[in-house]
Order: C-alpha cells, then sequence, then structure tokens
C-alpha cells in the first residue's frame, strides 16, 4: 500500500525563487536563507519519494474571482509553471499523479471534506517555490523535478478561510486515502506557506519571531492545541497574510501520531529546523518531520 | 444577525472577506486581465481608455490611476489581485507593499532587514504602535507628499 512518511513546511515567497532564478542566492542578502535549505537538499536526495502531495495556496494565479474553491485537488497528468505577470518561473513542469490524485479525490470526498477536482490549472509561486528550495535550481527543459507532485490548491486569500481545525482533520482524511491505494508508494506531505507576514496597509511588514517560533513548536509538539488556534490569533499576531500557516496543519495532521483527532501516537522525529527573517516582507519558516 | 468579524480591530489592516470581495469584484478583475502581456501593452498605452473597459466605480479606477494601494483596498481590491498591476509597473511585492506605509523604499527595506514592523502596540486598535491611524503616514515617501 502507499503509505506517507514524511512532512516538510515551509515558506513560499516569491522573491526567494526570483532570488534562484536571477542566480542571486549566494549575495549577502539571500545566504542565510539558501544555508538554511542545505540540510534539506541532501535530505530529499537521501529520501527521494515516490510522489509529494504538495499543499499551498493560489495568489490569484490559476482562480480568479470567478471562483475561488476552497479546498482543490490537482489531478491533471501535468501542471504548468504559471506567468504570474513577471512571466513564468524558467522551472521545469510539474508532472502529477492522476491515479493517487483522483483515489484521494474520491476517498477524502467520501470522508465528508467537499474538495473541488481540477484538471487544467497552472500552478504559481506557492507550487514552484518549495520545490525550488527542497530541490535547487534545475533547468527547465533539461531536468525534471524528481518525483511527481499532487497540487492540493487551499484558498486562503479570500475570507473566511478554512479554520486550523478543519485543516487538521483534513490531514487526517488524505493520510487515509493514501493508504487505501493498493501501489506500493512513498508519499511525502508538504505544507507550506508563512511564517509571519502582511502584504497590506500600515501595517505591512509585520514580523511577529516570538509568536512564530512559540507557533512551530506547538505545531510540532501538540499539534491538537495548535489546530485550535482561532483565525484571529494568526491575523492579530502574524499579519494578514500569516493565515497561510493553517495548511501547514494539513500535512502536520496526516502524519502516524494523529487519530481521530488525537495524538496516540509516538511525535515524529523532526530531522531539520529553520527560521529567518527576512525573505523580502516575510518571516521563513521551515521543518522536515519523519514518522517515528 | 450580524456576521461574526473579529478582524475589524486589528490597525493598519483589511482583510478581504465575502463582502470586500463582492465589492471589488471588477476591480480585482482588471487586475486578473494584466497578466496577459498584450493586455499590460494596452493598459499602459492609453490607462484610463483601459480602465473605461471595465465595470469599476469611479473611485475604483481613480485609485488605479493614482496608485494608492490602500485607496485600492478601501474599494475592494485585494493585494494579489492588485500585484498585477505592480508587476505591469515592473513593481516587486516588496516595493508594493512598502508603498502602503508612507515609507521610501529604502527606508521600508531597511526595517524589513532589521527584523520586521514589530507587534507591540499594533495587535489592536487604540494601541500607539507605528501602525496605528495617529502616527501616519510612517515615513519620509509620505510626508513628502502630504506637504
Amino acid at each position: 500500500m502507499a503509505r506517507i512518511t514524511a512532512s516538510v513546511f515551509t515558506s513560499h515567497v516569491p522573491a526567494i525563487g526570483a532570488a534562484m532564478d536571477l542566480g542571486k542566492t549566494q549575495e549577502d542578502y539571500w545566504k542565510p536563507l539558501f544555508a538554511g535549505y542545505d540540510f534539506s537538499k541532501q535530505w530529499m536526495k537521501d529520501n527521494k519519494p515516490d510522489v509529494v502531495f504538495l499543499v499551498y495556496n493560489d495568489h490569484a494565479t490559476a482562480f480568479s474571482l470567478e471562483m475561488i474553491p476552497t479546498f482543490a485537488i490537482g489531478t491533471a497528468a501535468e501542471f504548468q509553471p504559471a506567468d504570474e505577470g513577471w512571466g513564468p518561473r524558467p522551472v521545469p513542469k510539474v508532472i502529477g499523479h492522476p491515479e493517487l490524485a483522483s483515489h484521494i479525490a474520491q476517498s477524502v470526498i467520501q470522508q465528508d471534506f467537499d474538495l473541488t477536482i481540477v484538471n487544467k490549472m497552472d500552478v504559481d509561486h506557492g507550487l514552484t517555490v518549495p520545490l525550488s528550495l527542497m530541490c535547487g535550481e534545475l533547468d527547465p527543459k533539461k531536468d525534471a523535478w524528481p518525483c511527481p507532485v499532487i497540487p492540493f490548491a487551499v484558498n486562503v486569500v479570500q475570507y473566511p478561510v478554512p479554520s486550523g481545525q478543519r485543516c487538521f482533520a483534513l490531514g487526517q482524511a488524505i493520510r487515509k486515502a493514501v493508504e487505501s491505494f493498493d501501489e506500493d508508494l512513498n508519499v511525502h506531505i508538504w505544507g507550506t506557506g508563512g511564517m509571519s507576514h502582511q502584504l497590506q496597509g500600515a501595517r505591512a511588514g509585520l514580523i511577529n519571531r516570538e509568536w512564530d517560533n512559540n507557533w512551530l513548536d506547538l505545531m510540532i509538539n501538540d499539534p491538537e492545541a495548535c489546530a485550535k488556534v482561532p483565525h484571529i490569533d494568526y491575523v492579530r499576531e502574524a499579519g494578514s497574510e500569516g493565515i497561510e500557516l493553517v495548511m501547514w496543519l494539513i500535512a502536520r495532521g496526516a502524519m502516524s501520531d494523529v487519530n481521530n483527532g488525537r495524538v496516540t501516537g509516538p511525535l515524529p522525529k523532526v530531522r531539520h529546523r529553520f527560521y529567518h527573517v527576512p525573505a523580502s516582507n516575510t518571516a521563513v519558516g521551515h521543518a522536515i518531520l519523519e514518522n517515528a | 444577525m450580524a456576521l461574526d468579524k473579529p478582524y475589524q480591530d486589528v490597525p493598519g489592516t483589511l482583510i478581504f472577506d465575502a463582502e470586500q470581495s463582492r465589492k471589488g469584484y471588477w476591480l480585482n478583475q482588471f487586475c486578473m486581465s494584466l497578466m496577459k502581456a498584450e493586455n499590460r501593452a494596452r493598459f499602459k498605452a492609453d490607462e484610463r481608455a483601459y480602465l473605461d473597459e471595465w465595470a469599476m466605480t469611479e473611485e475604483q479606477k481613480q485609485a488605479v490611476l493614482a496608485r494608492d494601494l490602500n485607496w485600492c483596498m478601501r474599494t475592494g481590491g485585494n493585494i494579489y489581485f492588485l500585484a498585477k498591476i505592480g508587476a505591469t509597473d515592473g513593481k516587486s511585492f516588496q516595493q508594493m507593499a512598502g508603498s502602503m506605509t508612507g515609507m521610501t523604499e529604502e527606508e521600508y527595506r531597511n526595517m524589513m532587514v532589521s527584523g520586521g514592523r514589530r507587534i507591540e502596540g499594533n495587535r489592536y486598535l487604540g494601541e500607539d504602535g507605528d501602525a496605528q491611524a495617529h502616527r501616519q503616514p510612517q515615513g519620509s515617501a509620505g510626508k513628502k507628499e502630504s506637504n
């Protein structure tokens, strides 16, 4: 059967992608940030998954105000990097896993999560920046991402967005769905976005280092409590765009210590943890957890 | 019955909820159109004429022409959509976010490099942090404009 063995958490700041695409990673401003991912790139090589289930949000790219699904799963065979207004990122196209994705859609909807099934969708920096951080620079034509990726888009742009509790429960449903897939596949689930940042208004540029690190402790060690953090705490403490962090709870909820909403098994092993301020407007957080 | 909107007492922050989204529908859809190169070119050639093709309010059009992102947001704009205007102008996300504070690009960048805006005094309306209404504009860019 297929199994989720690890989760990866990372911010997905667009400027990080631009720094990689423009060869700026060794500049003083960027060097400490990329150094925080050296371990991760090696880990990715040593623990290559068969499929990555990548939770991210679309930033007014694939979804305009014509329609914004709360939870959307990409079931296509491939996904093109989007032109977000600056031209598409020069990265390989994303190869999907239509069989596993449609299996997960079927199972998760039967577990009462109303997913939108998407067969045509360009993917923006929310998805490609985490891949670049974990896999390094790749040639858009000659290279490929190391494995198929299932894009899973969550609405965190138009309020109300799903609660942490809902995301945490969804992660558990996704794990059940993966484990009912017959093929022997090693699946990683990634939660992306955050950490503290605000891109708007007189409070733009807000960073809350202490809150971010406490939240990260809680997410890793007491996810039940973390899932109960209400929206308003994210907005007030981590900025209007800090709300993206609810997506990390989908990946955390899919780890094997969580059963029926409770932590009943041994906590996952923390293989790596990193925090850095700033990347453009944002505090960057990153962690790698492996099932115990 | 009133809806639950607990985020209205956060200073310097406008949450893009279903109500704002409805208000800003055409403004944001205009922004989406700028993801196509030919539309960017047409907009730049005659901004007013291009805006007039959209069912936006006059105020929304004025806010776009003025490149006043705070004003755009009050009329229903969302920052991820408004970012397409910035991209058309060749601006980075940092330049756009900074423009909403009254700081110059350099002042805003320096604030970020020194660890970002502090949370103290900026959690609730009525405190004394730098994002509070009585402390605007924050930087020399805004002060120049208001002189």
